[in-house]
């Protein structure tokens, strides 16, 4: 073992320490500064105290906006996963010309429709569809932004479904409908899984869509609400925030741990390869 | 039960493949039907175009006197076991063999009481809650039989039903599939690419050569006399002897440097013809022989198990010849090839049919 081998390995290893640093900060600060009796935006040992989370459950918002997120995300995840599941099964089994252009086409504009360029013509749409203010019109736009993705990947759950599965069954009598209920979706489900916690993730975070189309502050979801976490005086309100970023982590945290023990395994066997 | 009569047929696809290219075929009522021929041949095409996966383009499948070339897969009274089985993965093996009953709304009582009938027929007995993932090959292809079978389907077919289990299982499960299906009687299809598969279970094998239809017949037909050259080819472990040769005015063919006794009746003295002789029908001995014999010398022999496989070079040409175990010559010994005129076949030399005069020989 010479010695430039000794060092390099020191410096890769500090290096690792360095960027761990980096990510653990804010996870620390987070971790602490909701029971912290004197939070700041530094991390430090907490002065234990459970007065910061009293003071953000009697704020008037707060917890109404994660009612709010909640009921965004739900309709957004459901109809994505719902809408995308019918979509990448008929563009995986039925052969139409030009249906790989038109997925790739699908998703460029996904990331247009969604994004910051098209904002202007969806709040004229969706104020000519009397949709301001509206957390089911929030749910549709996030819906329509994230489909093209969703069905995108998809599509590659449905086509990794071997076909003999679905001639089996049909050869046993199954009608169209009740080859997707009995045997694709079930064997997809992993598939659906991820389509759902990854559509209501990305609609969970997303602030641009509520902050533009949502006016009333009682409608506004907590991703919106986190930026007007502020005092009278203008300045950060530090004892609501890190409790309220605490509780915003939680849900997502929660649905990647359930279905990942839920559904963290595939399906296997019924093929033999 | 049912019969399945195949009229015309040809299966088309987009790219204008014609996979299946007018066939005709009849499936007698309980009869267990191979068909056979290599990769690419159409056959599974015509497994699927039975079961309605595939739609036919031309002619007629009638599945018990009923005409249902036009009817959905699900209408037709077939039941299929898939080359991969195509078990439900998501499902028990009993929801998997009852799954084409809950499709027609059978009970569940009904449903449970079919499940551990079906599974005691095929021996998998306490496999019912397990998942397929769960199970050895074997059992995976039983419980796809199970399926097809709880069905209740009148005619079975069987895409490649050995072709995904390891050689020993494969002879286990042939022995196996064979006593199911004289038990159950069903009339059954199935396809493999294998001709000793074909051989040792079918009542008939239909030898198919790009979607067409080249030799139908009993096993042994098939084996001891192929109407043409492509079957004498594909059939047989070890191939078939095709050597040129001309007929001699003595009831003997000239081949390879020496001759060989054929029935010659109906073909004029001269004509050039194949000769096909299988190295079983041929016998070898290391002394001296009377009447038309092949004399040459030995290259190699390979040992098969209870035979050995001997090549001969008879006058430049490679001959092969199956002897019984411990008596293969060493190589380099002189040797002499006899055969009985029954089984030296003569082959039309460009188009590869069986000459006609040969029908009247005893198989």
């Amino acid at each position: 073992m010479t010695t430039s081998f000794v060092l390099r390995r020191i410096g890769f290893y500090v290096l690792i320490c360095a960027i761990t640093l980096f990510f653990a900060v804010p996870m620390l600060w987070i971790a602490s500064a909701p029971f912290d009796a004197s939070p700041g935006l530094g991390v430090h040992w907490p002065d234990w105290t459970l007065e910061n989370v009293r003071k953000t459950l009697d704020h008037p918002y707060a917890m109404h906006s994660m009612v709010n997120s909640l009921l965004i995300c739900v309709t957004t995840a459901v109809a994505v996963t719902a809408f995308a599941a019918l979509a990448s099964y008929a563009l995986s089994r039925v052969r139409i010309p030009g249906r790989d252009a038109l997925l790739y086409g699908l998703l460029l504009l996904s990331s247009v429709v969604t994004g910051t360029a098209a904002m202007v013509p969806i709040f004229v749409m969706m104020f000519q569809l009397g949709l301001i203010d509206s957390r089911f019109g929030v749910a549709l736009v996030m819906t329509g932004g994230l489909l093209p993705a969703a069905i995108f990947i998809l599509k590659d759950f449905v086509d990794a479904v071997p076909k003999s599965y679905e001639e089996s069954a049909r050869v046993f009598g199954a009608s169209t409908g009740q080859i997707l209920r009995d045997v694709v979706l079930p064997v997809a489900r992993p598939g659906l899984a991820t389509i759902m916690v990854w559509a209501f993730v990305n609609s969970w975070g997303n602030f641009l869509v509520p902050f533009l189309l949502i006016r009333s502050i009682d409608k506004q979801p907590g991703a919106v609400l986190m930026q007007t976490l502020t005092d009278e005086g203008g300045s950060v309100n530090l004892q609501v925030l890190p409790v309220f970023s605490l509780l915003f982590s939680i849900p997502v945290v929660v649905l990647y741990l359930l279905v990942n023990s839920r559904y963290g395994f595939r399906f296997h066997g019924g093929i033999k390869s | 039960m049912a019969g399945i009569d195949i009229e015309g047929l040809a299966t088309v696809y987009p790219n204008g493949v014609r996979a299946v290219d007018g066939l005709d075929l009849h499936v007698a009522d309980g009869e267990f039907f191979a068909l056979l021929g290599p990769s690419g041949c159409g056959k599974t095409t015509l497994l699927r175009t039975i079961a309605g996966l595939e739609t036919a383009t031309e002619g007629t499948v009638r599945i018990d006197a009923a005409d249902v070339t036009r009817v959905e897969p699900g209408k037709r009274g077939v039941a299929m076991v898939f080359q991969d089985y195509a078990l439900f993965p998501h499902m028990s093996v009993s929801e998997n063999i009852t799954y084409p009953l809950k499709v027609r709304r059978v009970a569940a009582a009904t449903r449970a009481d079919v499940a551990s009938r079906t599974a005691g027929e095929l021996s998998l007995d306490g496999l019912l809650e397990r998942k397929p993932g769960q199970l050895s090959g074997g059992q995976q292809q039983r419980v796809a039989l199970a399926r097809a079978i709880a069905s209740e389907g009148k005619v079975l077919l069987l895409d490649e039903p050995l072709s995904n289990l390891d050689a020993r299982l494969r002879l286990e499960a042939r022995t196996f599939l064979k006593k199911l299906q004289r038990d159950l009687g069903i009339t059954t299809v199935f396809v493999t690419h294998d001709q000793a598969e074909a051989l040792a279970l079918a009542d008939r094998i239909a030898v198919m050569e790009s979607g067409k239809l080249r030799q139908l017949g009993s096993p042994r037909e098939v084996f001891a006399r192929p109407a043409n050259t492509f079957v004498a080819n594909f059939i047989g472990s070890t191939p078939m002897n095709l050597l040129p040769g001309k007929v001699l005015g003595d009831g003997t063919v000239s081949v390879a440097g020496g001759s060989l006794p054929a029935a010659t009746s109906s073909t004029p003295t001269d004509a050039e013809v194949t000769v096909g002789i299988r190295p079983e029908y041929l016998t070898l001995s290391t002394g001296d022989v009377n009447g038309p014999a092949l004399r040459g010398e030995v290259v190699v022999a390979e040992n098969l198990g209870t035979q050995s496989l001997v090549t001969v070079d008879c006058a430049g040409t490679l001959i092969g010849v199956t002897v019984p175990e411990e008596t293969e010559p060493a190589p380099g010994a002189p040797v002499a090839l006899t055969a009985p005129a029954s089984r030296v076949l003569l082959y039309i030399q460009d188009t590869g049919e069986l000459l006609a005069a040969e029908q009247a020989s005893v198989v």
